[in-house]
């Protein structure tokens, strides 16, 4: 039977996020259909529908659709699951919001976060921020799966899927959209960013931050990140936040920048193809992750990086 | 109102944890345990409810061993009224903890539910979204502000790109996310006090629920290792390396 992946996307486009979960999908079975629930979502669609691998694209539109609240977006869902036996997402926040909404409302237990597809039921997933690595197989019939894509590679384009308009469930009316607070900017996104270069509570303050990171960042186009300590200090907003609890990322760059490396934050980026580390204290644990660490004052070194460049 | 504040006993997340070299599990046996730290996040945010008036009672519910007792004892020491350990021995997923939970909210007439968005042992990230579905309540995740108005809870959320603000109707269910409060100590005085609160013992069955795992679980490893690199002594040296070593500039 087929298999549904469920469109991370912003209306306009579809997100590299649901490309990278594609390939997943594609891992699982060959005949995969994507769910596109929004409002003028048109632009997503035919972004999906070029995506290699894809058979078809459902596109349902409606008010309530246009932010993707859970309670919708999960009724919609259901209401087309007979004709699926996967159901996956992204582990985006929109992913981790509705699904586990749609696999209580199966009556099916989630399998989350899901690294490595052994089998169709038969899936890897990181425990404890990491450390462990369960490999667990799921006895439901129907299975609902959420995606951690910095581990796949993203799907290419030069598919041409029919797109197929499907009707919006009945609004449950539980929850109202207000607004979103979201900050604008030029850089990469962390997740599908080549080069990150992320910030500790070293860096003392928002100004510093911005100060010394921001300069080395856009010389090499890389997306800024954070550790938890900057973020609870205030010094990064939250969206920057890597490790255990905020984004888990893959670049092909990690630079950590006056980050000690605690398990949480070495759970968000562990897997980046090249991690440095530039810290003062040489016992931090960062440098039991890094490939390259340089010991010093970040505020001389920073500046003299970016002259380097 | 009355709110329900689910707390989880977790392996402390100081502790290192170790896998079992027969591949089983990860080894609990003498590990210090503690609640959840998004759970003591919720608790918090219950109490300042109680605070600011809004909530009469906050009752604290564990689904675990005899020993999850203890890390009701810690809610009750915060500021939780009374207590309701749910007594399983085996591991519980979060599909069988919201069905008990779900028992819990109906048979005691609670009107708000705040849980850890993940418990930082399985991080599924699951069981509120999963209550609020089998309720068919209202649901708010990834909480960093809330403020209760009535019939109406409204709720700032960290999501993906920044922050999202949105109404959800009462009843309602909010998962916690980090920046929403930093939570109290129990003071010593609070941790004696705490000892005298009700705290009832229940078992699955009174609500109804059979436990049966869905996932089996075939394997437990170490992940794949990552080396430390080499110390380098320079900017120059650092930028060299990055080009023509590793080739990643």
């Amino acid at each position: 039977m087929a298999i549904l992946l469920v469109a991370e996307h912003d209306n306009a486009t579809v997100s590299d996020q649901t490309a990278k979960a594609l390939s997943a999908a594609l891992a699982i079975g060959s005949d995969v259909h994507v769910l596109v629930a929004g409002k003028g979502a048109q632009g997503a669609a035919d972004g999906a529908s070029k995506l290699q691998g894809v058979t078809k694209v459902l596109l349902a539109e409606a008010d309530e659709l246009a932010e993707r609240l859970a309670e919708p977006v999960a009724a919609l869902i259901v209401s087309i699951a007979g004709g699926y036996d996967t159901i996956l997402a992204p582990a985006t926040t929109m992913g981790k919001n509705v699904m586990p909404r749609v696999a209580a409302l199966l009556d099916v237990m989630q399998v989350s976060d899901v690294i490595e597809v052994v089998s169709a039921d038969t899936f890897k997933r990181p425990i404890y921020a990491g450390n462990a690595i369960q490999t667990v197989q799921a006895t439901d019939a129907k299975k609902v799966i959420t995606v951690r894509t910095a581990t796949f590679q993203a799907a290419g384009e030069g598919g041409s899927a029919s797109i197929e308009t499907v009707d919006a469930a009945a609004n449950p009316n539980l929850s109202t959209f207000v607004e979103n607070r979201i900050a604008a900017n030029d850089r990469p996104e962390l997740t599908s960013a080549r080069i990150i270069i992320s910030g500790g509570r070293a860096l003392g303050s928002s100004e510093k931050f911005q100060e010394v990171i921001t300069p080395v960042a856009d010389k090499l186009g890389a997306a800024i990140g954070a550790s938890r300590a900057a973020v609870d200090a205030g010094y990064a907003p939250n969206d920057w936040q890597v490790g255990q609890t905020g984004k888990v990322v893959a670049p092909e760059l990690y630079i950590a920048v006056g980050i000690s490396g605690a398990i949480q934050h070495l759970a968000g980026m562990k897997d980046s193809k090249v991690i440095v580390a530039i810290n003062k204290d040489e016992e931090a644990p960062i440098f039991q992750v890094a490939d390259y660490g340089l010991v010093g004052d970040l505020f001389a070194i920073l500046p003299e990086l970016e002259k380097a460049l | 109102m009355k709110v329900l504040v689910p707390v989880k006993r977790v392996v402390d997340y100081n502790v290192k944890i170790r896998v079992k070299t027969d591949g089983s599990g990860v080894e609990l046996a003498n590990v210090k345990m503690s609640m959840n730290p998004f759970d003591e996040i919720a608790v918090e945010e219950a109490i300042r409810l109680r605070e600011a008036g809004k909530v009469t009672e906050i009752i604290a519910v564990s689904v675990g061993p005899q020993q999850a007792q203890e890390t009701i004892r810690t809610a009750l020491a915060m500021g939780a009224d009374r207590g309701i350990l749910i007594k399983v021995d085996e591991l519980v997923e979060p599909l069988s903890v919201a069905k008990l939970l779900r028992g819990v909210v109906e048979s005691e007439g609670i009107e708000l539910v705040i849980l850890g968005k993940q418990a930082i042992d399985d991080d599924a990230n699951q069981t509120g979204q999963m209550l609020s579905a089998l309720l068919g309540w209202s649901q708010g995740t990834f909480a960093s502000k809330l403020e209760i108005d009535g019939a109406t809870a409204r709720i700032t959320r960290e999501i993906d790109g920044g922050l999202q603000v949105l109404d959800l109707k009462m009843p309602a269910i909010v998962t916690t996310d980090l920046r929403l409060n930093q939570p109290r100590y129990a003071s010593l005085p609070n941790i004696m006090k705490a000892k005298k609160k009700p705290l009832d013992e229940k078992s699955p069955a009174d609500y109804g629920v059979e436990i049966n795992a869905r996932l089996k679980v075939l394997k437990t490893e170490e992940p794949g290792g990552r080396k430390a690199g080499v110390k380098v002594k320079s900017v120059t040296e650092l930028v060299d390396k990055l080009k023509n070593e590793a080739g990643v500039l």
